[in-house]
């Protein structure tokens, strides 16, 4: 019979040079709201908090850089009131870690699934930043909260204008993640070291990033190489947006985002590279 | 109709023995920089070329050489082999979770995978959680585990405690709930992975079941590999045997069973069999052991209803007054058959060798290769047994004519391994 071949799946060698195959993640929306759900239900089964956790993470966190920098080594917050300052550092700064840090573990940590069954891989990534962004939006009503409350006494909080663009900032600090994740991830099928360097890395990070010292206290000659780093611009301006503090300028943060999206394709390149075969050598 | 579902071209896949990197990250980027231009890699001890023969001092080795087969709609493939032969490679790659590293598979309509059941279970997460979590992860949708929820709680027996964490179960509960999302999955073609070696007898016959039901009611493809020769022969229609990575036959699925078994460790041992340590069963007194065995058919093929006789050798390392051989009788996919407990003893005195002949009288076995094992001990079924020694199924025979003139041409193995007598008389 000479029917016309119409074959739903071609299982070759080599995934082609470049595929993001978006169409497979959709076919797959189910399985990633499973994940997510996954996450947060066994997350917190068998705890008396449960999901207060999430709140008692950065209520501490804040409490600590209160006590450390703001109050024993007295590191000045350009006028913001120092919880408010510390606060709005630290949670889009923990979205950020938690997508970079649980991306960066989709190969090692899913090898046990990944060897069984074939799914797009590309979901347990995304769903790991579905999972954080809930996270966030729940740390971030939290700050809404105290910030209103400190609105109430202070007249002098001023939002500004990038109010509205918060979801963007937050939309690049989830690809910026992403991306990293991804390379990383991706690496350590084959350099387990990465595993073990990340975590560590990520939390020096932090201090190359100005959320326990205001942008100020950076040397001028510094700043155009502190503003390199692609997180500097989009922690800058989450800040602009609640205090009308200084934005950074539109070169700045144009590299920012060239890097982000650099940072993503690179991913999602090395990504596809790996995803065939990482199961023979994870 | 040529309706192929699955085509297989040339399949190889290779695996890399002992590290997977140079070791350095240097020397892996200098490999990678020289790949870019088009040469060979300056750190590669062993190309490409030089492994495909297999040898021994080899840095690769071939888990699948040029395999190629095509699957019709509606057929049940039974792909066996003995351990390492490649099997769980090529399921592997059909099931996309690794690829190959030459050749093509053409696939029509969505693969459906049972490597191994209950994978991406939560331990946290209760029953009915996991059935929606386990199912997203097979591929299913969700309206279609909602549709099949019932049906799922209810093929895993587990209805009590769907709401429980997972954790919490019996490890046969878990494995049941685990088949029974996996069983209700609705793929075009399924492929199947030693799962019938879980759960009770009850519920392995009803996961034959539904498996029947899915390749014969539902007329779906199904690959299925296993080691358990008789659901092979139940479920399949064709069957490929694999062999160090290659196809060594393909066709009908009692021709490629007996293929396999032949190949394998149903090889006809010689009719003389001395019996050193490592074929005893541990744990036995040994106060009577065996020495040898002797067929005394030098072919090792019999009739139905021929009597078997074997001369024992035996060795006594104390005095027994009622010595008893028993011998239990397998048939060629490890099931036992029958069993003889003697009543006729006899004496043994301490450090005698004696040589007995004992007899199967009318085995009225049907065609086939079987195994015995064999032993001895005092004692019957009336007052008890105690084993000396015992020699496990290492020594084979084979049944292959009715009498000395009619051979067996006919005998499906469905019909079981008993050929039973029967009288036909008219009445009117």
């Amino acid at each position: 019979m000479s029917e016309k071949e119409n074959w739903t799946t071609i299982i070759t060698p080599k995934n082609k040079f470049f595929r993001l195959n978006l169409k497979e993640l959709w076919q797959y929306r189910d399985l990633i709201s499973s994940f997510v759900k996954r996450d947060f239900t066994a997350t917190y089964k068998q705890t008396i908090l449960g999901p207060l956790w999430f709140f008692i993470q950065p209520i501490f966190t804040t409490i600590m850089f209160l006590i450390v920098f703001g109050n024993i080594a007295k590191i000045p917050t350009d006028g913001i009131p120092q919880v408010l300052f510390y606060m709005n550092g630290i949670i889009l700064w923990n979205y950020f870690s938690k997508c970079l840090l649980s991306t960066s573990n989709t190969f090692v940590g899913n090898a046990g699934i990944f060897k069984k069954v074939y799914f797009s891989r590309l979901t347990i990534p995304v769903s790991n930043v579905i999972s954080a962004l809930v996270q966030f939006a729940i740390q971030f009503s939290l700050f809404i909260i105290i910030f209103i409350s400190y609105k109430i006494y202070d007249a002098d909080l001023r939002l500004s204008l990038a109010i509205f663009a918060v979801p963007l900032f937050v939309l690049q600090m989830a690809v910026l993640g992403l991306g990293i994740g991804l390379i990383i991830t991706s690496l350590t099928t084959k350099y387990r070291d990465l595993t073990y360097l990340v975590g560590f890395a990520v939390q020096l990070w932090m201090y190359a990033t100005p959320i326990v010292y205001p942008l100020s206290m950076v040397p001028d000659k510094w700043r155009s190489l502190y503003m390199m780093n692609p997180v500097v611009p989009i922690l800058e301006s989450f800040k602009h947006a609640f205090f009308s503090t200084g934005m950074p300028s539109v070169t700045e943060y144009g590299i920012s985002v060239t890097t982000t999206i650099f940072l993503l394709f690179a991913g999602i390149f090395v990504f596809n590279f790996v995803e065939k075969n990482f199961v023979d050598t994870v | 109709m040529s309706d192929t579902v699955i085509k297989v071209e040339n399949i190889s896949k290779f695996y890399q023995l002992g590290l997977i990197n140079h070791g350095t990250l240097a020397k892996d980027l200098q490999g990678w920089w020289a790949k870019i231009r088009g040469k060979e890699d300056p750190n590669s001890q062993v190309s490409l070329l030089n492994s495909q023969n297999n040898n021994a001092g080899s840095d690769f080795i071939y888990a699948l050489k040029d395999v190629s087969f095509d699957v019709k709609q509606g057929e049940v493939l039974g792909i066996i082999g003995a351990n390492g032969a490649g099997k769980s490679t090529l399921l592997k790659i059909l099931s996309r979770v690794t690829s190959p590293t030459s050749g093509c598979i053409k696939i029509k309509g969505r693969i459906g995978s049972l490597l191994e059941v209950g994978t991406g279970f939560h331990p946290e997460l209760t029953g009915r959680e996991n059935i929606y979590l386990n199912g997203a992860i097979l591929g299913m949708r969700k309206h279609e585990i909602d549709k099949k929820l019932d049906e799922i709680i209810d093929f895993s027996g587990v209805e009590k405690f769907i709401d429980t964490p997972v954790k919490r179960y019996s490890s046969g509960m878990y494995v049941r709930l685990a088949f029974a999302v996996a069983a209700h999955l609705d793929p075009e073609i399924l492929v199947v992975d030693e799962v019938l070696a879980v759960g009770d007898a009850e519920f392995q016959k009803k996961a034959l079941g539904k498996m029947q039901d899915v390749s014969r009611g539902e007329g779906r493809t199904v690959l299925f590999v296993s080691h358990n020769m008789a659901a092979v022969r139940q479920l399949c229609k064709k069957a490929v045997v694999l062999d160090n990575g290659q196809i060594v036959m393909s066709g009908q699925t009692d021709e490629a069973v007996d293929c396999y078994l032949k190949s394998t460790q149903m090889e006809k041992t010689s009719n003389y069999f001395v019996v050193t340590d490592e074929y005893r069963d541990k744990g036995h007194a040994q106060d009577v052991s065996f020495v040898s065995f002797k067929l005394l058919k030098k072919d090792l093929c019999y009739s139905c209803n021929e009597p078997i006789t074997i001369q024992i050798k035996l060795h006594a390392n104390k005095d027994c007054k009622d010595c008893h051989i028993n011998c239990t009788i397998w048939n060629a996919e490890k099931q036992p058959v029958g069993s003889v407990v003697s009543f006729d003893g006899f004496k043994i005195e301490k450090d005698e060798d004696k040589l007995v002949e004992y007899t199967i009288k009318n085995p009225g076995l049907a065609a086939g290769m079987y195994t015995y094992s064999i032993s001895v001990g005092s004692g019957d079924i009336t007052t008890g047994l105690t084993i000396f020694d015992a020699v496990r199924d290492f020594m084979t025979f084979e049944i292959d004519r009715l009498d000395d003139s009619k051979y067996f041409t006919v005998w499906a193995k469905s019909w079981g391994s008993i050929y039973l007598q029967s009288t036909t008389r008219e009445i009117k």
